[in-house]
């Protein structure tokens, strides 16, 4: 979490209200609203194709809305985006800046096309060279890159104006871990310096770093809140943790019970998601005089405590029946 | 800021990325540099509509002083090779096998008749006419002189501005025309593509650059590449193929600069329809090609249907050829192709306007 708490009676930095889009008869979002403090990282998941791309082209201007309203940094996005743009940076999930120019062309470029000239230009480079490390490889061309500094770099061209709202479009897909971590980092960094940060992903690991969220799925926000918020969300499918040398036979034997919805293998562990509507306390105790019974030892077993995943799976599901 | 100000920040900050990436593209500057000068090597040397030792078959049934005489004027105009048959048969066979391209024969009555046949090979339309007049111009000449024997009229033929009606100074100075239809026509559409393909387009439109700025800065650099191609092949044209260049560069630089306007129009126009640059490639040949034969490069504009003519005024390419072909030979001034000018200008405008209305 960023050491600043994002300020909640700020004007949002990002307000998009009833936001639709349609492309012939598929509607790729569908009313959406969304706000983001300035200062503040929030986080837009959902699988691929659950229609976060649209919405972010959307947020900053690049594609119109079939509906709805929205305002960034104080501008009417839909109708005005052009006076946006200066105020915005925008990563794509896409490598999109020149392949055939070198790292500092590129910046260059962008500074250019922001309209830093002089020493204002040079102070704003050396700063994006030095911050996000880039420094070492300035004079080469950006297409042979390693991915981690590419996406250092298409950072580096979405910070030189200093923008108020950043947003990234899936900017750890295919990055390592130490590098997504560094990009957290980052993110966090500005998150202090008072930019809201909008940032979409499909890993559910990355949500626990935001500092609110939304879940998408088809189109629409269907499930919104804290990280914490939503981990206290009661599970209306209950998992069990347990424990036991005997996880292979556990495990056969657990398919055969009527209230098992899945089995997860996890750690050594076994994870086991009940049926909605199954009481876990009664579900334990049913197990415990199981194990008895047939002589398998039980090292451990509880209720799991909901991790994110389990939360949205849940939504999910929800919403698919 | 001042918005002036900021734009020309931002254009100048395009331009040099341009730039950048002409240079650096080793296939752009394989695409400025070798088409031009490959085009110009093989209209130079190759395209021409010259006779030159054509293989004629002679017939003489004859055999007079008279016709002796005129075969041995014909040979030494070094223009016709040849070769002797006893008979018609034989040099019909030598036709058929593509040995010869005419025949010329004196019938045994040559005397009393006065008249020489010429058959060609009409298979190929265009020598044969041309070989057909070389060689009756020939005959006629050498029998005036040698023989006497005078044609009823007699014509006086000249040719200002291209003395010897040599192919080179028509084709060279078209050469110029085609070159930059289709270097700037291709390398206008396949950036702009290229630039969607890779997505560099829209991540340049969340900056505050216009759309307008972004295609300014593509066309001042497809432009120069096109100037500087028209440099290029008028410096060979003139100090390697001896082709005059009679008129002056201001004349050449206005109608190439109105001449661009439809060429960049023509390839923003195609990049607008095009997904990839293949389909920008083959979309670009399929709009140059009729252009180029519509626009009288290799064909006159004055042998096509009436209806095809009234379609050549819609070709940018025409009025261009019209005025480099003036520059370089007639060495006419400016005023003299004021119509050429206008009429670029105005579909010039047309297509760049049509071209703004679609990129999107």
């Amino acid at each position: 979490m960023s050491a600043l708490k994002p300020d909640v009676d700020a004007t949002p930095v990002i307000l998009a209200e009833n936001l639709t889009r349609r492309f012939g008869d598929f509607t790729a979002v569908d009313h959406i609203h969304i706000t983001v403090q300035p200062g503040e990282v929030f986080g837009l998941l959902g699988a691929n194709g659950a229609g976060k791309t649209t919405a972010i082209r959307m947020l900053c201007g690049m594609l119109p809305p079939t509906a709805g309203w929205i305002r960034v940094a104080d501008v009417d996005m839909v109708r005005h985006a052009r006076r946006a743009r200066g105020l915005i940076g925008y990563v794509a999930q896409r490598f999109s800046l020149y392949g055939d120019l070198t790292v500092l062309e590129n910046l260059k470029l962008q500074a250019g096309l922001y309209g830093l000239t002089g020493a204002r230009q040079r102070e704003r480079l050396e700063w994006a060279l030095a911050h996000l490390e880039l420094i070492d490889r300035k004079d080469a061309m950006a297409e042979a890159l390693p991915l981690g500094y590419k996406r250092r770099l298409a950072l580096a061209a979405a910070l030189l104006h200093e923008p108020r709202v950043l947003f990234l479009d899936e900017p750890t897909s295919g990055v390592d871990p130490i590098a997504r971590q560094r990009f957290w980092e980052l993110i966090y960094e500005l998150a202090d310096g008072g930019i809201g940060i909008l940032v979409t992903t499909h890993y559910m690991d990355e949500a626990l770093f935001c500092d609110r969220l939304s879940l998408m799925q088809a189109g629409r926000i269907v499930a919104e809140g804290t990280p914490d918020e939503l981990l206290r969300r009661p599970l209306p499918t209950p998992i069990l943790e347990l424990d036991s040398p005997d996880a292979v036979a556990f495990e056969q034997l657990a398919q055969t019970w009527p209230e098992t919805r899945e089995i997860i293998p996890h750690a050594g562990q076994l994870r086991i998601r009940l049926h909605a509507g199954t009481e876990a306390s009664a579900m334990t105790a049913k197990i415990w005089a199981m194990a008895a019974e047939r002589g398998l030892t039980v090292g451990a077993l509880h209720p799991a405590a909901p991790e994110l995943e389990d939360v949205f799976v849940a939504v999910l599901e929800e919403n698919e029946t | 800021m001042n918005p002036v100000a900021a734009s020309l920040i931002r254009l100048r900050a395009l331009l040099g990325k341009e730039f950048r990436q002409l240079l650096r593209d080793p296939r752009l500057r394989f695409f400025m540099l070798v088409p031009p000068l490959f085009q110009l090597m093989v209209f130079g040397y190759a395209a021409s509509f010259d006779v030159r030792h054509a293989e004629i078959a002679a017939v003489d049934q004859a055999r007079t002083p008279t016709t002796r005489e005129l075969l041995a004027a014909t040979a030494a105009t070094g223009r016709f090779t040849l070769h002797y048959f006893p008979d018609i048969g034989a040099a019909t066979t030598a036709m058929d096998r593509g040995e010869i391209r005419a025949i010329l024969r004196f019938a045994p009555d040559f005397e009393e008749q006065l008249v020489a046949q010429i058959v060609s090979d009409g298979s190929d339309s265009n020598s044969a006419q041309m070989i057909t007049g070389q060689l009756s111009q020939t005959l006629q000449q050498s029998a005036r002189l040698s023989a006497g024997i005078e044609p009823p009229v007699q014509i006086e033929e000249r040719a200002w501005f291209n003395e010897n009606l040599d192919d080179r100074p028509y084709f060279v100075p078209g050469i110029i025309a085609t070159i930059v239809l289709i270097t700037t026509v291709i390398l206008t559409a396949m950036t702009v593509v290229r630039e969607r393909e890779f997505g560099t387009l829209e991540r340049l439109l969340v900056t505050p650059v216009a759309r307008l700025e972004f295609l300014v800065g593509k066309m001042v650099a497809v432009a120069t590449v096109g100037l500087f191609d028209v440099a290029l092949i008028s410096i060979i044209a003139v100090a390697w193929f001896g082709v005059p260049f009679r008129g002056n560069v201001v004349g050449l630089l206005v109608g190439s600069l109105l001449f661009l306007m439809s060429s960049l129009g023509i390839g923003l126009l195609i990049s607008s329809y095009a997904e990839t640059q293949q389909q920008a490639m083959l979309l670009a040949f399929f709009i140059i090609m009729p252009m180029v034969v519509l626009s009288g490069f290799a064909f006159p504009i004055d042998n096509m249907p009436e209806g095809v003519q009234l379609l050549t005024w819609l070709d940018p390419l025409r009025y261009y050829l019209v005025v480099i072909r003036n520059v370089f030979l007639k060495g006419s001034g400016m005023g003299a192709h004021g119509f050429e000018y206008a009429m670029m200008a105005l579909l010039g405008s047309g297509a760049l306007l049509l071209s703004l209305a679609r990129v999107k």
